[in-house]
């Protein structure tokens, strides 16, 4: 298991350029790159030898709307290396309305949970083959897991008839 | 040859051997898949939201409800990730405690898919034996916590509270008398010739597929990927065990099969050298900022007001972000916690196993007939409260 | 042998037509499967060795909503899948019962979110609650027996001949139930 440190300073040997910020937290490297640089930054993290990521674990987003902060999304990539046990989370800076280009071509287990993203946060990924809502009907308004959309939702005190989804629901 | 017509057929969410409220659109020539279309998200509850408005202590009783065959997997997963955001460490019997209890769960976890994998072939002598031996674990399970299917016994920092002799005495019995089980079982399907013939060769995944499609766990190992987190990653003292992992060939349903069933055996051997080395020593790491126990608020002013403090507002935990993960029932079970200083989890993602092999199910079915479709589902183990969530 | 054996031949046994037949239907109650989540393990547990739920009459859980009397919702509701849920209801025929188990089923439990329904009897009418976070296979069964109960007490006129179209429609708007056509 090489160390946090070490990671860091291969990545930054590389690309010195498309790192925004790099650190280490708790024994695992945290780094995050320019959005334009995403694709070039993980070929470059499953070819070399000492690094190959070779598992794509999980894709989120993180919602920075209360600190009024641009570009106003983090989405996080989560990554792990079979062969050489260490981990790495990667993550990128996209503002509302902008795209992200999508990581399926060299991972296929991106496929779900960029979809996920896509539904709870509205992060549009450019080159997914898929991209629709997952966890939520077809046709709804919403993007829950921002920050502004309340955890009851809008509608919570009036009673629910299944009438209104019905159509939206048999499709798919 | 004629030609098949082509018809599509509603594999739906309302049916006895989709474990769960799984949905399948699938398109068909003849009897023959030709398109199959997993459509999640009807148990879908909004636990990582809801995460966001409780405090970190609040949040435990939710993560039970992921993965409800096997619950303590999941506290122990987050009550992980909380502590290594905090950095604070955790006494020895509260870590062997630890590994018991998840042990158990995770035999609980595999009883109940081997009861119900083999219910939807036919099988259906195998249920009634596998929930029997499941009511003997949810013994020792309230033993130590008071709770049979949601026990959250988990806490951060160690568990909730001590175990007595009767746990201890429990526990031994049911080391003693489970092998034998496990031979039963053996002899019911691993060398009966319908079980074999149904799942030999069904939806094979290669080495390098199972890898590109994220498959951990059991599902991985059976295509060779030698990857269990309490080997690579080891946490809660797994590393003074020892156990072996069984990793497989040739990458279809048998080989799951007979992974899950040595994991039996393994487990087993865990709290067998757990229950006998059980450390003395307190189950709680003292530290001031978290919950004091029970009988020091009653007599100490000091620790009531600590008891007030965490109960009412929370402690803070650093500015920062993590990611911690444990070995499920399924594979590979993970918390991403971002915190931004405050009480609550700024941000809770869970990563669960069974999300990811449905999203490869159309790579595995597509090719067979309907009937596989059932045998493959069984193979996968899938849970539909942690692909929800 | 059994109470057959004692009884003297030729014996006349009086009793309410609807004593006979409330007798009838109390005991032997099938249910339907709507496991949703985790309380659908504890309803497994109920119906396997341990507790069995076949000697209170209640011998196979069907799949099959065309063939079951009662449906025990296990599990928490979502505004996804409460169309299904009433979909099936209306499936089975007169009469049935509905018992709502746990407390995801009762109120929507610890989920106030904005994706499940407050309870089930938001879309469907109840006849027990069973409350719990999961109820124990104990209370699975003795929520059972207060369905029998209700069962052995039921009078013809509750649950209405439906003959012509006007009764069908008057039904209907009475339970708030839509068909279509």
């Amino acid at each position: 298991m090489a160390k946090a440190k070490d990671i860091i300073k291969l990545i930054q040997k590389k690309h010195k350029k498309a790192i925004i910020e790099a650190e280490e937290f708790r024994g695992d490297p945290v780094v995050k790159v320019k959005k334009e640089k995403l694709i070039e930054v993980c070929e470059y993290l499953i070819k070399e030898k000492k690094l190959a990521y070779n598992l794509l674990v999980d894709v989120t987003a993180v919602d920075f709307l209360p600190y009024k902060r641009t570009p106003r999304f983090d989405v996080v990539y989560i990554l792990v290396s079979i062969d050489n046990e260490h981990r790495l989370i990667l993550k990128t800076e996209v503002d509302e309305g902008e795209k992200v280009p999508s990581v399926y071509h060299l991972w296929k287990s991106a496929n779900f949970p960029e979809r996920e993203t896509y539904d709870m946060f509205g992060i549009e990924f450019e080159g997914h083959p898929d991209l629709r809502r997952l966890l939520m009907w077809p046709g709804y308004e919403y993007h829950p897991l921002r920050k502004d959309f309340p955890t009851k939702g809008y509608d919570f005190d009036e009673k629910w008839d299944p009438e209104t989804i019905k159509e939206n629901v048999i499709q798919y | 040859m004629a030609a098949e017509r082509k018809w599509k057929l509603h594999f739906g969410p309302h049916h006895p051997s989709t474990h769960g409220v799984l949905r399948i659109e699938l398109e068909l020539e003849g009897e023959k898949v030709v398109k199959a279309t997993p459509i999640i998200g009807q148990l879908h509850r909004g636990i990582e939201k809801i995460a966001e408005d409780f405090t970190f202590h609040q949040a435990i009783p939710l993560t039970d409800r992921l993965d409800y065959t096997a619950a303590s997997l999941n506290n122990l997963g987050y009550v992980l990730a909380v502590e290594k955001l905090l950095g604070i460490e955790v006494p020895k019997r509260a870590q062997y405690l630890r590994v018991i209890i998840s042990e158990l769960s995770r035999i609980m976890g595999h009883h109940l898919w081997i009861g119900s994998a083999a219910l939807d072939l036919g099988a259906m002598t195998v249920v009634f034996y596998a929930f029997a031996d499941r009511e003997i674990i949810m013994e020792c399970i309230e033993a130590a916590s008071g709770g049979r299917l949601t026990p959250t016994y988990m806490r951060i920092g160690g568990v909730a509270k001590d175990v007595d002799e009767k746990f201890i005495e429990k526990v031994k019995y049911f080391v003693d008398m489970f092998p034998e089980k496990i031979d039963g079982y053996e002899t019911l399907l691993t060398d009966n010739i319908i079980w074999r013939q149904r799942n030999e060769d069904l939806a094979v995944i290669s080495y390098d597929e199972a890898i590109n499609l994220g498959l951990t766990g059991a599902v991985g190992r059976a295509s060779g990927v030698n990857y269990d987190v309490r080997k690579a990653f080891p946490y809660s003292s797994y590393e003074d065990f020892d156990f072996e992992v069984p990793v497989g060939t040739k990458g279809d349903a048998f080989d799951r099969y007979m992974c899950r069933m040595e994991e039996f055996r393994q487990s087993t051997r865990i709290i067998k050298q757990a229950i006998e080395n059980l450390p003395d020593g307190p189950v709680m790491a003292d530290i001031p900022f978290l919950n004091p126990p029970q009988e020091k608020v009653r007599t100490d002013i000091d620790a009531l007001i600590r008891r007030f403090k965490f109960v009412l507002e929370g402690f803070h935990a650093p500015k920062g972000e993590v990611y911690q993960s444990v070995e499920g029932s399924k594979g590979e079970l993970g918390f991403y916690l971002y915190s931004d200083g405050g009480s609550k989890p700024y941000r809770c993602k869970i990563k669960s196993p069974c999300y990811i092999h449905v999203s490869a199910l159309p790579e595995m079915i597509e090719g067979y007939m309907i009937s596989d479709i059932i045998t493959a589902i069984g193979g996968l183990d899938i849970v539909l409260g942690e692909i929800d969530r | 042998m059994g109470i057959e054996y004692y009884l003297p031949e030729g014996s006349i046994l009086t009793t309410t037509l609807e004593k006979l037949v409330g007798w009838g239907r109390k005991n032997s109650v099938w249910p339907c499967t709507f496991g949703l989540a985790c309380c659908a393990i504890e309803m497994m547990a109920t119906s396997l060795s341990h507790y069995d739920i076949a000697r209170f009459g209640s011998e196979v859980f069907r799949p099959s909503p065309r063939q079951s009397d009662l449906m025990i919702v296990a599990g928490t509701l979502t505004k996804k899948m409460s169309p299904m849920v009433k979909r099936i209801y209306e499936q089975i025929s007169d009469p049935k019962w509905v018992i709502a188990m746990g407390a995801c089923a009762s109120c929507g439990g610890v989920f106030q979110s904005y994706a499940v329904v407050q309870g089930v009897d938001q879309v469907i009418p109840v006849d027990v609650y069973l409350p719990g976070c999961p109820p124990r296979p104990e209370g699975l069964l003795a929520a059972l027996m207060k369905i029998q109960e209700k069962a052995g007490k039921e009078r013809f006129r509750d649950r209405p001949d439906i003959i012509t179209e006007k009764d069908i429609d008057k039904y209907c708007k009475e339970r708030n139930i839509k068909i279509a056509g």
